[in-house]
Parts: structure tokens; C-alpha cells; sequence
């Protein structure tokens, strides 16, 4: 009976005197619209693991994708993500460590841990976006065949990645980007890659340590790399260059895995970014003493499970984008 | 308010002395557990790769098996779900855990499904 019931109760239990579970109306309801923010999240997630086994042998590998670190030129797989995960686990601590000093009354304890804990948030939605403006722009390029499929570049000698400026032959022409204000005022087109097909194509052609690889996984755990000849019989599968990535089109592989880094990643860092709201809100109940005049610090405590859940959602954002 | 806090984790192999201690050990234990993960996943040990276990890699049921525990820390301890009612604590957590497993199981045998079909059956999509 110890799991439900509250003992030691002097108001009657009817008549809203009592606390179910000794959680308080809004502390319950917070844990229950974790709950349901849970169950969306996992949908989320889930619908991922759905599109990756539908394409287990050509899904992009994570490592390749996301490669960058600010201010840092070179290969570096996962170590952003890392800082990124540490700065959010970190903010997590300063709100516990918020809602344990409120337990206590220490306002001042409570303002500062708040204040860090803000501050920590922006620095991980702030990162979030580079990584967005890292993934949208773009690393190597590569061309789309009419199946939708993704051919990406390699140097034979050196078993590096080529970009698309590493071999491309510019041709000259005269084509520029179609803009309503330079003709019929309702028809316009997407801007121009910096390469097009034919110039893609004939620096493949012309450059013979150009290898094409594809998105199909060897047993090796590895994208399949094409022989010379089989290259160029796979370049006249080509229909257009693709540089960087957006819902539509994506140089790194599988258009889905886009539409679902864009989704999970936006839709966590929406939470992330409307919980640093809420933060700067009881941030400012702090400073002017709300609660030290309410008396107790729940509210707090409450926007602290917010914050934690968000953290746990990045947690399992985290090992099924990034790691597994 | 005014809960008593369970200062003991690890099954009461740990015990701190104050809840502040025990937030920070439990940072601590997270940040090892992250560390080792992003460690496995730039190294990739072949032992790791090569061999599986019910048809997943080694070293994905090891990430797994890490995130959960992360979770049930995170939960445990930085949502103090440790000091909640017992009732409480089941009616979210086996609430969520049995809709998530489900919703998994149903949604990834699917996949593996549909993955069957573009491989066996008659539909070109490598083109």
C-alpha cells in the first residue's frame, strides 16, 4: 500500500485536500505531458529506424556526414555532437542543482543556477543551428542519378573524398540563373549548383583517378567504391548535381535521412528553445521573489522536468542519429 | 516539497552525503558513460563490428544498452523520480516503455519487411 497511498493526512481525502501519489496537480501534469511528448518523440525516432531498415544496405553512415567542428579544418566525426551532448547534461546539472537550492530557499543559489542554466541552453540551440548551416551548405557534392540515387566522388590514389571543385572542367556558357524580375514576372528557377552536369561529368571523364562511389554498404561495413570503367558506365545514370542537402535533396545519401535530421533535430531544438523561454521566465520569478513570497520553489522544480526531459530526449537523439 | 531524498545509487553501492554530492556524482557517471561512447564510436573496435547478437552489431547493443542507462540515471536522479510515490514513477515509466516497445517492434519488422521486397521482389529502385 506504500506505493499509492499518503499517510499522515490531517485534510480529508475527498474535497481536493489531498495529493494523489504526494505529487502535487501540476507535477503530475507535467509528468504526464512528458509522457505524451515521449510518446510523440519515440515516433519520431521510430519512423527513423522504419526508413533506415527499409534501406539498411544504403543508408549514409553518420561518421561521414558529420564530420565538422567550428573553427577547425579537417575530419573530426563526432566530437561536436559530444561537446554538444556534455553542454546539455551540464545544463541539466545547473537546473537540479536549481531546484535542490530552491528546496532550500536560497534565492540567490536559485537565480545563479538558473542564469546557467539559460546560458547553457543557447549555447547548445546556437550550436544546433551551425550544425543545420553546416549540413544545408554542404561538403563535397555530388550527382543524383534518375533513380534518386547518390553518386559521390573519391580520389583513387589517396582513398580521400573529391569535391566536385576538385575535377570539374568549367565550361563556358552563357546560362544564368532565371529570375521573375528578368522576364515573365511568375516564373522563376532555384539558384545554379557551381558546377553543372556536363562540367561534372567531363572532369570525371578527363581526370582518371576520379572513382564513383555509391551508396550501397560492402560487407566491409563500407560504401561501395566503382572500378574505373564502371564509373563512367554509372555517370550516364546522372541527371543532376546536388550540393548540400534540403527536404528535397541531399548530397550525403538517402534523401529520408534529411527529412529526418531536419524533423528530430528541429523538433528537439524547438523543445530546447522553448524551454530556454521558460527558463529566462522563471529566471525573472526568481529575481523578483514570486516564489520567496509563494513560499516554496515548485515552480521551479516543475520547468526543471521540462528541461531534464529534454535532455533525455537527446540522449536517445544522440545514440540512434549519431552513434548506432 | 519537503521529500525526503534517496542519496544511495548503484543499488546502494554509492551512498553521498548530501544531494548536491549526488548530483555531481551522477554527472560524473554520465560523462564517463558518454565518453566511453563517443570513444567506441571514433574507434570502432573490429571485435566489436564484426560480431553480432540477435542480428544487431555488438557495439549498437552496447550503445543501446549505454543510452538506457543514461536514461534511467537522468530520470532517476536529475528528475528525482527516485523520491516519487512508486505509483507515480510506474504509471509513466512502464506506460511509456510498453508503447515505445511495441511501437518498435511493429514499425522495424515492417521495415525489415519492406527491405525483403526491394530485395527479392520485382521492384527496381537502384537506377
Amino acid at each position: 500500500m506504500d506505493t499509492t497511498i499518503t499517510n499522515n493526512q490531517a485534510t480529508p481525502v475527498w474535497n481536493g485536500g489531498n495529493k494523489p501519489l504526494e505529487a502535487s496537480y501540476g507535477k503530475m501534469m507535467m509528468w504526464f505531458f512528458i509522457l505524451s511528448d515521449a510518446l510523440t518523440f519515440s515516433g519520431f525516432l521510430v519512423a527513423y529506424g522504419f526508413s533506415r531498415f527499409k534501406f539498411i544496405e544504403s543508408w549514409p553512415i553518420a561518421d561521414e556526414v558529420f564530420t565538422h567542428v567550428p573553427f577547425f579544418h579537417g575530419n573530426y566525426p563526432m566530437y561536436y555532437v559530444a561537446f554538444m551532448t556534455f553542454i546539455l547534461i551540464m545544463s541539466s546539472v545547473t537546473m537540479v542543482l536549481a531546484v535542490d537550492a530552491g528546496h532550500k530557499m536560497k534565492q540567490k543559489a536559485v537565480t545563479w543556477y538558473m542564469f546557467l542554466t539559460v546560458i547553457g541552453g543557447i549555447i547548445f540551440v546556437g550550436s544546433q543551428a551551425w550544425e543545420w548551416a553546416t549540413f544545408i551548405k554542404g561538403d563535397f557534392g555530388a550527382l543524383e542519378t534518375k533513380g534518386g540515387r547518390i553518386l559521390q566522388f573519391v580520389d583513387a590514389n589517396t582513398g580521400d573524398r573529391l569535391a566536385l571543385r576538385d575535377f570539374s572542367t568549367p565550361i563556358a556558357s552563357e546560362r544564368v540563373q532565371h529570375e521573375s524580375k528578368n522576364g515573365i514576372w511568375f516564373s522563376s528557377e532555384k539558384a545554379h549548383t557551381s558546377f553543372n552536369l556536363a562540367e561534372v561529368v567531363a572532369g570525371v571523364k578527363s581526370n582518371d583517378n576520379v572513382l564513383i562511389r555509391t551508396e550501397m554498404i560492402n560487407e566491409e561495413g563500407e560504401k561501395t567504391l566503382l572500378s574505373r570503367a564502371a564509373t563512367l558506365d554509372k555517370l550516364q545514370d546522372a541527371v543532376q548535381v546536388v550540393e548540400g542537402a534540403n527536404l528535397i535533396q541531399n548530397e550525403y545519401g538517402s534523401r529520408l535521412f534529411a527529412d529526418f535530421f531536419f524533423f528530430i533535430t528541429g523538433f528537439h531544438g524547438f523543445h530546447v528553445f522553448t524551454g530556454v523561454l521558460i527558463n529566462i521566465i522563471i529566471f525573472f520569478n526568481v529575481v523578483l521573489g514570486t516564489y520567496e513570497r509563494r513560499g516554496h520553489y515548485e515552480m521551479v522544480e516543475k520547468v526543471g522536468l521540462y528541461w531534464h526531459f529534454v535532455d533525455l530526449v537527446w540522449v536517445f537523439v544522440f545514440t540512434f542519429f549519431y552513434l548506432v | 516539497m519537503g521529500h525526503e531524498h534517496k542519496l544511495s545509487i548503484f543499488r546502494g553501492l554509492v551512498t553521498f552525503k548530501s544531494n548536491t554530492q549526488k548530483i555531481w556524482g551522477v554527472l560524473l557517471f554520465l560523462s564517463i558513460i558518454t565518453a566511453i561512447e563517443v570513444a567506441l564510436g571514433i574507434i570502432k573496435p573490429a571485435v566489436l563490428t564484426d560480431n553480432s547478437f540477435l542480428a544487431m552489431k555488438l557495439l549498437n547493443w552496447i550503445f543501446i544498452i549505454l543510452t538506457l542507462v543514461k536514461a534511467y540515471y537522468i530520470a532517476w536522479d536529475f528528475m528525482h523520480l527516485r523520491d516519487e510515490k512508486a505509483g507515480l514513477r510506474r504509471s509513466v515509466v512502464w506506460t511509456g516503455v510498453f508503447l515505445i516497445a511495441y511501437l518498435s517492434f511493429i514499425l522495424l519488422v515492417e521495415g525489415n519487411y519492406i527491405y525483403d521486397i526491394y530485395k527479392d521482389g520485382f521492384v527496381k529502385w537502384e537506377f
